[in-house]
């Protein structure tokens, strides 16, 4: 007699461990194999965009905190560059450094997160993971300094930086900059080659390139898959054509690439860092803009090569003190695009380490 | 530098092909017909010179009397951008066919223009509501709503 199977349907969340927050997934099973996946957003939608649209310019920078929590500084920055570009603002010079000091330091704590977890994924249960801790700790520290918060920074000002940095921080960053870099080493030895990683994650969940194109992933996610695209380099905002980094490009687009990418980008950024260092010129920090912004009719675009891809704010502005709309391109909703086609035909073990090596953050999907 | 392609030029490529499809164009952006998004965008999309493989994002504006969609469109092969878009003036059953086809990436962000402006995309796999549950009553990021 033949047996007869029924695909079942597998519920993942809306709190799990493995989800990275509060969101859930539909899993439709053949057994142990997934068919189907279907993410359910909208736990944590709150209306950011809604809430924009009732703010003056200034005051909607900590709305931006609360977007990928995980790297605020990151989208701080693109806001007040989305404004700046509406408004047509000019940032003094040494205001620009410190935000590219700030968002590079602020790309590799999230990255440390976005291995960590992966990691825990993988099962090596928390052990990477406090080891990433304790480094993403210094970088929090450095950020408590600049602007005394240690998540949500609201650091960053349209026109500039809220304050310049103040006497502590240079050696405290020169400190962790020397530190780092051993740091970086002692992962690669710990687990680079380990071999349960490798047979975890080497040609599972691979994203070709075609496919990643066509589902817009962008950062990491599309770096690993072949595609030599970053916006630093691409289209470079602020101050980046100054300084001399690599992109890293991987090939397979498989997890271990996509954990590999990002250690890689983490060296990058510690070398633009270096250089941000050397050139930081003095000079004030903020550039002399209106309590109040009425940028003339019109619309801007700015995107960001933030932590996990293109993070972009399209500001509308009627010539009023608050915008008319503001759309938030969410890099993590748009790289799940291809979490369904990445994930279908593996099993079940594998989905939580597919899901883990995409590198979300809900805040910013739900908005 | 991303070059952002001007609009005018390219409405002058696509009227060739699909006459009477533009609408209206500008050097930043071009307006589309609704009916002719589709045939337009597979053309941006397969053209040789433009290709434009990539869609950065989706988004729709409420200006009271129309919706305006806005699809930003890049080519990562020749790093050039162009802003695309379409009205819909029917405030009730505002409509627009669906790019999921062309850019896989419209998935989830038709999803919630959906969900948030209303607009309802024809031809689209998998058209609910992504972040509002269904019973939910109205589309928050219209104007109108409050």
């Amino acid at each position: 007699m033949a047996v007869r199977a029924e695909p079942f349907v597998l519920n993942m969340g809306p709190v799990h461990p493995s989800t990275h927050g509060v969101f859930r997934m539909r899993a439709t099973l053949d057994g142990e194999v997934v068919v189907d996946i279907e993410p359910v957003f909208g736990y944590l939608h709150r209306g950011i965009e809604k809430l924009a649209e009732q703010r003056t310019y200034n005051s909607i920078v900590p709305l931006t905190d609360r977007l990928d929590y995980i790297s605020s500084m990151s989208n701080n920055f693109a806001y007040c560059l989305a404004v700046e570009k509406l408004a047509d603002i000019k940032v003094p010079e040494r205001a620009e450094y410190i935000r590219v000091i700030m968002a590079e330091l602020q790309r590799v704590a999230s990255l440390l997160i976005a291995v960590g977890s992966f990691l825990n994924d993988c099962g090596a249960y928390f052990t990477p993971f406090l080891y990433m801790f304790r480094e993403r700790e210094r970088i929090v520290d450095l950020f408590e300094m600049v602007s005394g918060q240690r998540l949500t920074y609201n650091y960053m000002r349209v026109g500039g930086v809220s304050q310049d940095l103040p006497e502590e921080f240079m050696p405290a960053l020169r400190k962790f900059m020397d530190m780092m870099p051993r740091f970086m080493d002692e992962y690669d030895r710990l687990l680079m080659q380990n071999e349960i990683l490798i047979a975890r994650s080497r040609g599972v969940g691979i994203l070709t390139k075609e496919q990643a194109i066509n589902s817009s992933a962008s950062g990491p996610v599309l770096r690993a898959s072949g595609v030599n695209w970053d916006i630093r380099k691409a289209d470079p905002y602020s101050v980046y054509d100054r300084f001399d980094f690599d992109v890293p490009v991987q090939e397979s687009g498989d997890c271990y690439d996509r954990y590999r990418q990002r250690v890689e980008e983490m060296r990058q950024s510690l070398r633009i860092i270096r250089q941000a260092m050397e050139q930081l010129p003095s000079g004030p920090v903020r550039a002399e803009v209106p309590h109040l912004v009425r940028p003339p009719v019109g619309e801007a675009y700015a995107k960001l090569e933030c932590p996990k891809g293109e993070l972009g704010f399209y500001l509308v502005s009627d010539n009023s003190i608050a915008p008319y709309r503001c759309h938030i391109r969410p890099p993590s909703l748009i790289n799940l695009t291809a979490l369904r086609d990445m994930v279908r035909g593996w099993k079940i073990a594998d989905l939580i380490i597919i899901f883990g090596s995409i590198d979300i953050t809900v805040g910013e999907i739900d908005r | 530098m991303t070059v952002a392609l001007s609009g005018k030029e390219v409405a002058t490529k696509i009227e060739e092909k699909f006459s009477g499809s533009v609408v209206e164009s500008s050097p930043e952006n071009l307006v589309v017909k609704s009916d002719n998004l589709l045939d337009v965008a597979r053309f941006l999309k397969e053209t040789e010179g433009l290709d434009f493989d990539y869609l950065n994002f989706v988004t729709a504006v409420d200006y009271y009397d129309h919706f305006e969609v806005a699809y930003l469109l890049s080519s990562l092969e020749h790093n050039h951008s162009l802003m695309v878009k379409a009205r819909c003036y029917d405030r009730e059953n505002p409509a627009l066919p669906s790019v999921v086809s062309v850019w896989q990436s419209a998935d989830f962000q038709e999803r919630e223009i959906y969900d948030l402006f209303g607009i309802n995309f024809e031809g689209h796999p998998n058209m609910k509501r992504i972040f509002l549950w269904d019973g939910f009553e109205g589309h928050p990021l219209r104007k109108d709503y409050l």
